[in-house]
């Protein structure tokens, strides 16, 4: 119970952000109509490619060619993640708009 | 009075980097929420873009470790360069028919990214409490380690399975044992995760987290294997949340808002869209992933013993030229063949005979929410002609023919009148109150579901086999001819 609590101390702001924005993820997209959904998901496949900042710290800071290595495939494929989604996502939303 | 002029630029450079944080998590959720209204959708994605843009950007810029700049930036550079031309070449020359595999395969570069970095960081959180002599690794380093690991691992792997179904590469295997063999390895996976947090940490001792990466490969793998080809735009939007915590790990070892916010953000948001896209099935999530379909689809009427109706393609082109009204049905097996251009092209052929022609959408035709209106909107079938389930079934009573061309399940009378069925209650298009009903299949096998179709034996149902591509070709040759 000790290590929880010090858990809880240690990272307690994390904590408030993830709990508040698990609630504002639900929140946000609830009303989505059916025709969206697959856009929205692409989109949202977009914004999980911020995960390329963690590669472009892990590569910044690489000390062996190994971890320099890694972290380059790591920024790639972080890159495909965000330039593809949020490309793809357009094309998409381009298809809905030219029909109205 | 020298200390302070030195600490002002390097707090001013901090400062800038957590704002830009903050502006980028606005612009995540307002990105969000503007993409989930139609009007606004497409501005919506660019300023989720434009947040992502800003963070990369300030982060290459004032990111700092231990005091310690950004290093290898043109390393960075170049691989920044390398993934946009890939990601932007490949995303403009997908056809719109393939766009749920290229999303499968960019979520799997995203959960195979957080994979890395966990690859990377865990030998240096060793290697440190190693030289402190700690006697574990548990903490919320070393948690959000091996979490961004297994999820981003199965992420990837899982997504990359994904694709290969959608894309026809990989069949279903659906095995019952299968599913054991899962639930073990899940399990495994998860007792593994704290055996190595347990374990005392030794510089360079790092096989367990290899092994451990391989498992989650394989995990994922498992995973998606045994559901149904069909599934998996509900599959693809489960992993996508999937990356989104995966990404999330590396914020909270980062203590990075940015990729915490929106890594949050898509695995809640991602699982509500789960669970959305389910119900638009009717079904529930627990469901898709355990494939019941092939279990439970037996409740169905026993089709044996009855007889199908074929017609021959002179008869169905006198057929529709003589119609005042034909709805057509479009389903999976449009897409899959391709055949949105004739579609419209016969469309356009039986307009000209003065036929009024419509399409008749199910919110989940094709198992893909939306996906007909994109496939038909490529075509240039204008909006006006595609009609949502409701208005379509309150003209059905009036219209003279009504074509399914790879439709299936999205127009079972089982859904309406079988309570054993596994689908009963899901809302159908209810093509048995038009007068004629033309079903273009490729052979008799159930669909996807496994579930017997009575449409196909009844009395006003006549059924036209083939590819749809090949068989509208002909049927276009043949209304030119009449």
């Amino acid at each position: 119970m000790q290590e929880i609590l010090r858990f809880f101390m240690e990272y307690k702001d994390m904590i408030f952000i993830i709990v508040l924005s698990i609630f504002l993820g639900i929140e946000v997209i609830s009303h989505v109509p059916a025709v969206l959904h697959t856009p929205l998901m692409s989109g949202s496949n977009a914004i999980h490619g911020v995960v390329i900042i963690g590669a472009i710290i892990v590569m910044g800071h690489a000390e062996s060619t190994l971890s320099l290595i890694l972290g380059f495939i790591a920024v790639i494929l972080g890159t495909l993640n965000v330039v593809g989604g949020f490309v793809v996502t357009d094309r998409m939303l381009e298809m809905f708009k030219k029909k109205k | 009075m020298e200390t302070i002029t030195k600490l002002i630029p390097f707090t001013g450079e901090i400062s800038i980097l957590e704002i830009s944080y903050l502006v980028a998590s606005v612009l995540f959720i307002l990105g969000l929420k503007k993409l989930s209204h139609p009007a606004t959708a497409r501005s919506g994605n660019l300023w989720a873009a434009a947040g992502m843009t800003a963070a990369i950007l300030f982060t290459i810029l004032f990111h700092k470790k231990d005091g310690e700049p950004i290093g290898n930036i043109v390393w960075i550079v170049v691989a920044l360069a390398i993934g946009s031309f890939i990601g932007w070449y490949a995303s403009k020359k997908v056809k719109m028919t393939a766009m749920p595999q290229m999303v499968s395969i960019f979520n799997g570069m995203g959960g195979a990214c957080a994979a890395l970095i966990s690859m990377m960081e865990f030998p240096k959180m060793q290697n440190m409490l190693a030289a402190e002599g700690a006697s574990h690794m548990i903490g919320g380093e070393g948690i959000a380690i091996l979490l961004g690991l297994m999820i981003g691992g199965v992420s990837f792997a899982g997504s990359m399975i994904a694709f290969g179904k959608l894309d026809g590469r990989i069949g279903d295997i659906k095995n019952p044992v299968l599913r054991i063999i899962n639930l073990t390895f899940l399990v495994l996976l998860l007792v593994a995760l704290v055996v190595i947090l347990f374990m005392k940490p030794e510089a360079g001792n790092n096989w367990p987290i290899y092994l451990f990466a391989l498992a989650a490969l394989v995990y994922g793998v498992t995973f998606v294997m045994p559901i149904g080809g069909a599934d998996m735009p509900v599959v693809i939007s489960l992993l996508n949340s999937f990356t989104g915590v995966a990404a999330a790990m590396g914020g909270f070892l980062y203590s990075n808002q940015a990729m915490l916010t929106g890594g949050i953000l898509v695995g809640s948001s991602g699982t509500i869209l789960t669970i959305l896209m389910c119900n638009a099935m009717n079904r529930s999530l627990l469901n898709v992933i355990v494939g019941a379909f092939g279990v439970a689809g037996a409740g169905g009427t026993e089709a044996a013993d009855k007889t199908v109706k074929e017609i021959s393609l002179s008869d169905a082109a006198v057929l529709l030229s003589y119609s005042q009204k034909v709805y057509i049905v479009p389903g999976y097996g449009l897409a899959v063949a391709q055949a949105q251009h004739l579609c419209h092209e016969l469309d356009n052929l039986l307009s000209g005979k003065g036929v009024e022609v419509k399409y008749a959408i199910h919110p989940v035709a094709g198992r893909m929410p939306g996906h007909m209106n994109v496939l038909l909107a490529e075509a240039d079938v204008p909006y006006e002609k595609l009609v949502e389930m409701e208005d379509a079934n309150n003209e059905m009573g009036n219209t003279d023919v009504v074509i399914v061309i790879g439709a299936n399940d999205v127009v079972n009378p089982a859904a309406e009148d079988d309570p054993g069925s596994p689908i009963y209650g899901m809302p159908i298009i209810k093509v048995l109150d038009a007068r004629n009903i033309i079903v273009m299949k490729r052979s008799m096998a159930a669909g996807y579901a496994a579930i017997p179709n009575n449409l196909f034996y009844h009395q006003k149902n006549r059924m036209l086999f083939g590819d749809a591509k090949a068989t509208l070709q002909k049927l276009v040759a043949e209304i030119k001819s009449l």
